[in-house]
């Protein structure tokens, strides 16, 4: 709270005077990215790409065969992509055997009917066959989510086995595979490389499993992966800060299928033979166990996963009377790993790592620089008439069946006015609140911003727009840092609500960082910046829950109870806060804290029992006997204050 | 154009697969609606009831004992696994059950497997369901209508379990608010025990009921899970009426599409699941805002 210096004549939306110093190195250190930060952020894939290639020179001492790893290497690869979907989007899927397996037989059949006699070109139509089929199913399953969607995905995963072993049938060799899938040819055109099994073969797959690699961690560390994080921590709140979250779900499921239908071909390719159960449940279902148990949300845990299993099997294979049991004891041991280990093995140690990090105080340097940058408005939309109201409700109604819950609301906020809205609990607030910020149909009656229409275009595109809500229950995004809660308003606001910048690192989008100093600094929390918000105290998660609607840029911000659950000397700060990012901004607040209303608001609208009962200034509204009968009790209802 | 008792005949099927599908998506459903766990080891509890009930067949020789057999051990089963790992787990995220049921799932196949070995084994039709029953013109097996007859008796049983006694009355409550159910005081802990106890055991006994219809083998149940979640996308998940409406025109489905080419009448059901998903997200019983 150090940071955060209430003053109520602070005028703008320059952050206040910081007693902080501004830790870290100066902006141009950070811009000019020394070969020495290349390294450090490339440091997984160089440490992956020499792993690969000392593999075959040290795993064999452990009784590892050549085919044992080429294998590990398919369902790792195959495994990135539903890391991506699971570890990191927080997808559960139950069907990804649909890809694998499409992918393997598209690949296959290309290949050993001459269609495609190019291995390479086979797979890659194999891949985007796969990806095709992955664009269909999600855009079914991800129609609901959470349980629904890991349901329907097994169930469309076994679609895919009966198509197979039906529809398909004369292609795929139904439950006789597609056997004498040629070995692997490359023609460069000057030569030509035959790559038999064995080693040669692990270098192939190895091949494909880096730059798998190498492309999904792009993926994790660009904007478009931070998007990702965010829909898994809090999917709605993501919706809220302008981000069309089912547009990158349906993008990340079709990425995981297209690693799914890659990994299939390599299959093919790799056993000479596509079996049909590739297709099978269990296929999908290994695929979880392994991710699982190797660490979802690392990207190699998938890999470590398929070490375990595969080994395992191996190996218990060896021991008589227990080979018969093995999946038992894979079951068992995945019972328990689920429940009390809870991040797998990768987990594991990344959580070690990271402990010995904090331990040696690494600071992110680039990150905290530029603290003294102004938090960026949206332009109001062109052709707005001036003096016109910026936020309108022009007769909203809700209604719950035969409950009405609002009813017949009109409102008008104009130009950089703070508008509070009170009524006891019960009157219909929040439910107002929602339908002003897009979150909510409105049964009836009209909601305009700035003049335009935005009666159910949908709470992102409104955010887009420029219009932002905080909540009266925290929503966060509980797993990140407040820095990186922090980027994901900032990047609806610089990206739009979807873009597929996937590619592209975070730390190369322009004006990112100044923009999320900017925020965490104006709520005063630079000197948590770097905190999970998981850590915080319950002060400033609320502090922050502002930051992240003022980080959208909205011009127009709609606040519930920001000072709910409150100390009196935290609702000082809060209050005198919204006090000085009022330039610019315009305001609508609902609040139970009489006090901190008057103090704030310009003028205040009354609700009671989903009616607007009066609007006037604070004094009208104090002087006001049908306010004072409606809280005093003296109409038909008791309320607590 | 098949004839007009083919097709009969399939319709009286398709109601009897229908019924057997959704006493077993009853089940499924009327725990997820009550703890909010959708449990992916409902297919591996069909297995251990159908197994169980076997054993019993073969040792007594009697089907009524084989299902009352079937039907206890799955109810024993789902009320260990209820107080030994899913009580830790309600807190915990959806992801999370998921993981641990499947994972249980798998544990109970693969004792089932150390037991009876990898092999199909085959259950004989009792005696007083052998032979061929009449009804008008319609020529149909007997066993298939007793077990359509079972399936219904118990579907009408869990009715009255649930919408004419205080414990149904308490589960119904806590689909719709189980914080609140919570709050008013009530045992929820013991309602939960319960549920899953009955849950579980409407997949056991659907398990002894159907093993003389199909070859018993370790894996019948991923067909089963697969099934019963199509069921209850299509009828809503948490919805007693839903998995009973689903089941039905499941079956119908299953059947009647077999009559023109069997082949595809499994893809079928897949494309019926979609447009539900397409046009009525939330199932054709199930209420809008529910996840």
């Amino acid at each position: 709270m150090s940071s955060h210096n209430p003053s109520s004549t602070a005028a703008g939306a320059a952050p206040l005077a910081s007693s902080n110093t501004v830790r870290g190195a100066s902006p141009s250190a950070a811009r000019g990215a020394p070969p020495n930060t290349f390294v450090r952020r490339q440091l997984p894939e160089l440490v992956v790409g020499l792993c690969l290639l000392a593999a075959p020179f040290v795993l064999p001492q452990l009784g590892m065969s050549a085919d044992l790893l080429t294998r590990i290497l398919i369902w790792g690869l195959f495994g990135l992509g539903f890391d991506l979907l699971f570890g990191y989007t927080g997808l559960l899927s139950f069907g990804q055997a649909a890809f694998y397996g499409t992918g393997g037989f598209v690949t296959a059949y290309l290949l050993t009917s001459g269609i495609v006699p190019h291995m390479l070109l086979a797979l890659l139509i194999g891949t985007v066959v796969a990806a095709a089929a992955g664009l269909v199913i999600g855009y079914l399953t991800l129609r609901r989510t959470g349980i629904y969607f890991a349901m329907s995905t097994l169930a469309f995963g076994e679609m895919f086995y009966f198509l197979e072993n039906s529809a398909f049938k004369s292609y795929t060799g139904g439950e006789n595979g597609i056997a004498g899938v040629p070995p692997p040819e490359i023609a460069l055109g000057f030569v030509t490389i035959n790559i038999s099994s064995g080693w040669p073969m692990y270098w192939f797959v190895a091949i494909f499993f880096f730059l798998g690699y190498v492309v999904a961690r792009r993926i994790v560390k660009s904007p478009f992966g931070a998007v990702l994080k965010a829909i898994r921590g809090n999917p709605r709140r993501a919706m809220a800060l302008g981000h069309a979250i089912q547009n990158y779900k349906l993008t990340v499921f079709v990425i995981a299928a297209a690693y799914g239908g890659l990994a299939g071909g390599l299959l093919g390719v790799f056993q000479a033979y596509m079996p049909p159960d590739a297709f099978a449940l269990d296929t999908s279902a290994q695929l979880v166990i392994q991710t699982v148990m190797g660490g979802a949300g690392t990207l190699l845990g998938p890999l470590f996963g398929a070490t375990i299993w595969l080994y395992l099997y191996e190996g218990l294979q060896q021991i008589s009377n227990i080979g018969a049991y093995w999946k038992l004891i894979l079951g068992i041991v995945f019972v328990v790993l689920v429940t009390v280990f809870r991040h797998g093995v990768a987990g594991g140690v990344l959580d070690f790592v990271k402990r010995r990090r904090k331990t040696s105080k690494e600071v992110d340097l680039e990150a905290n620089s530029d603290i003294m940058a102004q938090l960026d408005i949206v332009p109001p939309i062109d052709g707005h008439a001036s003096g016109a109201p910026v936020l309108e409700a022009r007769g909203i109604t809700k209604q719950y069946g035969g409950l009405t819950a609002v009813s017949d609301v009109s409102f008008s906020l104009s130009e950089g006015e703070i508008r509070g809205v009170i009524g006891p609990n019960g009157a219909g607030k929040s439910t107002f609140f929602a339908m002003l910020a897009g979150e909510l149909a409105t049964t009836r009656g009209q909601v305009f911003f700035r003049g335009q229409d935005i009666t159910g275009i949908g709470v992102t595109a409104v955010c887009q727009m420029g219009m932002s809500k905080s909540y009266q229950i925290n929503q966060l995004f509980e797993s990140l840092t407040v820095r990186q809660n922090t980027m994901i308003p900032v990047l609806a606001r610089s990206r739009g609500k979807y873009r597929v910048d996937m590619l592209r690192g975070l730390h190369h989008a322009a004006g990112l960082d100044e923009q999320v100093n900017a925020a965490i600094e104006l709520v005063g929390l630079t000197h948590q910046a770097d905190t999970l918000v998981s850590e915080l105290p319950y002060g400033e998660k609320r502090r922050l829950e502002i930051g992240l609607a003022l980080a959208t840029g909205a011009n127009v911000l709609l606040f519930d109870e920001p000072l709910a659950g409150l100390g009196p000397e935290e609702r000082v700060h809060v209050v005198a806060l919204l006090k000085s990012i009022r330039k610019g901004r315009s305001m609508v607040i609902v609040e139970h804290d009489m006090d901190a209303m008057f103090e704030l608001a310009e003028r205040i609208t009354v609700l009671y029992e989903g009616r607007k009962l009066a609007e006037g200034t604070p004094d009208e509204i104090r002087m006001n006997p049908a306010v004072q009968a409606a809280y005093l009790g003296g109409m038909d209802e008791h309320e607590p204050a | 154009m098949p004839s007009m008792s083919l097709f009969l005949s399939q319709l009286f099927n398709g109601l009897a697969t229908g019924l057997l599908l959704a006493l077993i998506s009853t089940g499924l459903t009327i725990i997820y609606g009550t703890l909010g766990v959708v449990n992916f080891a409902h297919g591996a509890l069909f297995v251990v009831g159908a197994y169980a009930g076997y054993t019993a067949y073969s040792l007594t020789d009697s089907f009524m004992l084989a299902i009352a057999a079937g039907a206890l051990t799955s109810l024993v089963v789902g009320l260990i696994i209820e107080r030994g790992l899913m009580r830790m787990y309600y807190g915990r995220p959806p992801e999370d059950q998921i993981l641990v049921t499947f994972g249980i799932g798998i544990i109970l196949v693969e004792i089932v497997r150390s037991i009876y070995g990898g092999v199909s084994l085959s259950v004989s039709t009792p005696e007083w369901g052998q032979g061929i029953a009449h009804i008008g013109s319609l020529i149909y097996p007997l066993y298939r209508l007793q077990a359509l007859g079972f399936a219904a008796a118990t579907l009408l049983i869990l009715y009255y379990l649930l919408y004419r006694t205080s414990l149904g009355l308490i589960v119904r409550a806590g689909i719709e608010d189980s914080q609140m159910v919570n709050v008013l005081g009530i045992n929820v802990k013991r309602t939960f025990l319960l549920v899953f106890g009955i849950g579980a055991m409407a997949a056991g006994y659907a398990g002894v009921i159907d093993s003389p219809i199909v070859t018993l083998a370790p894996d019948m149940g991923n067909r089963i899970l697969v099934d019963s979640f199509v069921v209850v996308v299509i009828g809503g998940v948490g919805s007693f009426p839903g998995a009973i409406i689903g089941g039905i025109i499941a079956g119908e489905i299953l059947s009647l599409t077999s009559m023109f080419n069997p082949a595809y009448s499994d893809v079928m059901l897949f494309i019926v699941m979609a447009l539900v998903l397409i046009f009525r997200p939330q199932g054709l019983m199930g209420q809008e805002g529910r996840e």
